[in-house]
């Protein structure tokens, strides 16, 4: 009831309104304040300066985490960009077919650890749940490897079953190759795979993110392929220089292409985190300043009408007396 | 007769230009795979398809009909693309079955590389680099793609570091118990030599 009172006068702060009608519970938290006049609605100064300490605080937290957050994209947006070669020759020589039919799938969810960065990991744990819808059936069986803490936590509760591997803390040291090559190595060596699924967010601009699947095929599959023909079919044609046999090439250029797609993803994904966290930190600076102004008038409304009502009070009274 | 031909020209002309700007502007249409599109549109209607790699990279041009007279060369690192479509005459590679020599019109070929001397040859200027281990393909259309872990131009590698840890690594070999240890040592002696044949040759 309090509440509708509240939004009827258009969005002022809730426990701050006191009329006569609010049971008297309130009058505790009140009573540090000048005196109610029945009837008249009145705010605090005391409450309202403390409410706007706190607010210009966390407008100023909120401005230092995106000036963090500028900073560090800055210096991961170079290294991915010029990642960003990496993965192209595998592409251009194993194509790209994520309607690929297998039977084991196993989805790399890459998201952050540390939370504030807008709906990034939840758009990952999205896509990864529709992957995994779009590769079910009866004798299909899929995994999920999870990197990063808030995937794991949104996955947990309905898939727990699936999970392989969680891997978590990736960013505490800058990210490098020899990192996601010894993370890429474990998956290879625990997880048994038809195609690898990655699904991250592809950082296009500081406030575009868009969700990508990379699919890694296992060696086995893309002898399958290329002999059925399709896209992989001229996979034949091409000679095989080193190496004993052709299947022990492709199972190095298969765990070469895993490690070189994920480190582009994770540098993708740490970049779009950053990017993510910038806006979510500026959008929240900003709602904070908003507040701050309608607190301000607030403050001033009140300010003037104590002033008044002292006011009143001395001249109804010299009045009074010269009556 | 001179009126059509006339008609003719800046048509034949203006599909002559069409066909030459669509060639240098990145690609429209990128290659979807649009079964993986139609089958997520039925099942997952809420959602927008997630994109994959191909929308992100130019589609390569087709196997052309005469050989072509320059190499195109892409070497791609994990921290940076030394060479992304440069257009050379040859280049050699250090394949585990030897140094490899790869010219326009070269038969399609995937070679896995062992750490040694890569060199580029372009117009008469030669530029060595040392790869560690990786990968070459060369695809039919004249394009090659080397994917390496490391790449250095030899130029700026420290012969006294080599000597030391070739040194190093002999002496680890002599005192390794395990087979694990017996194949690190053996694999860094093969790398510092291979520096030290890049420095030296």
């Amino acid at each position: 009831m309090a509440m509708s009172a509240l939004r009827r006068e258009g969005r002022r702060i809730s426990p701050m309104i006191y009329t006569n009608q609010i049971p008297s519970i309130r009058s505790s938290f009140f009573s540090s304040q000048e005196q109610v006049y029945p009837g008249a609605r009145y705010i605090s100064t005391q409450i309202v300066r403390n409410r706007m300490k706190s607010v210009k605080n966390i407008q100023k937290i909120t401005k230092a985490m995106k000036m963090v957050a500028a900073s560090k994209l800055r210096q991961i947006q170079s290294k991915t960009e010029k990642s960003r070669g990496l993965w192209q020759p595998f592409t251009a020589l194993l194509g790209d077919i994520p309607s690929v039919d297998v039977k084991r799938n196993v989805i790399v969810t890459i998201s952050a650890d540390k939370g504030l960065c807008g709906g990034i990991n939840s758009t990952s744990v999205k896509t990864s749940r529709a992957v995994n819808k779009l590769n079910a059936g009866s004798d299909k069986e899929n995994k999920y490897v999870i990197l990063g803490e808030k995937a794991k936590v949104q996955l947990i509760r309905d898939s727990k079953d699936n999970i392989e591997l969680c891997i978590t803390e990736l960013q505490k040291n800058p990210l490098n190759y020899t990192q996601v090559s010894a993370i890429a190595d474990d998956i290879l060596k625990n997880v048994q795979f038809d195609a690898l699924r990655v699904v991250y967010n592809k950082f296009a601009s500081v406030v575009s993110f868009l969700p990508t699947v990379s699919t890694v095929l296992s060696p086995e599959v893309v002898e399958r392929e290329s002999e059925a023909g399709g896209k992989l079919g001229d996979l034949d044609s091409y000679e095989i220089e080193g190496g004993e046999s052709k299947s022990e090439i492709l199972q190095n250029l298969s765990e070469f292409q895993f490690s070189c797609v994920m480190f582009n993803a994770v540098l993708e994904n740490a970049c779009s985190e950053q990017g993510a966290r910038m806006s979510a930190m500026d959008s929240s600076s900003r709602n904070a300043g908003d507040m701050l102004d309608r607190l301000t008038l607030t403050y001033n409304r009140t300010r003037q009408a104590s002033i008044t009502t002292e006011l009143t009070e001395i001249i109804s009274g010299a009045s009074a007396l010269e009556a | 007769m001179l009126r059509q031909a006339a008609i003719r020209l800046p048509i034949r002309s203006a599909a002559a230009s069409r066909r030459f700007s669509t060639a240098s502007q990145p690609p429209a249409t990128p290659e979807v795979d649009t079964t993986f599109v139609d089958s997520w549109k039925k099942m997952i209607p809420n959602l927008d398809p997630p994109n994959t790699p191909s929308a992100y990279m130019k589609p390569r041009p087709p196997t052309p009909s005469a050989i072509p007279s320059k190499l195109t060369v892409n070497l791609a690192l994990p921290y940076s693309s030394l060479l992304s479509s440069k257009e050379v005459e040859m280049i050699i590679v250090p394949a585990t079955t030897g140094q490899m020599g790869v010219l326009p019109g070269h038969v399609p070929t995937i070679a896995e590389l062992k750490p040694g001397l890569m060199s580029v040859h372009e117009g008469g200027e030669v530029s060595k680099y040392f790869i560690s281990g990786g990968f070459a393909v060369i695809h039919a259309n004249s394009y090659a793609d080397i994917v390496a872990v490391e790449a250095v131009p030899v130029d700026r590698i420290d012969p006294a570091a080599v000597q030391k840890g070739l040194s190093e690594f002999t002496q680890k070999l002599n005192s390794a118990s395990t087979d694990l240890e017996k194949a690190e040592a053996q694999i860094g002696i093969d790398v510092h030599s291979a520096l030290n044949a890049a420095i030296t040759g």
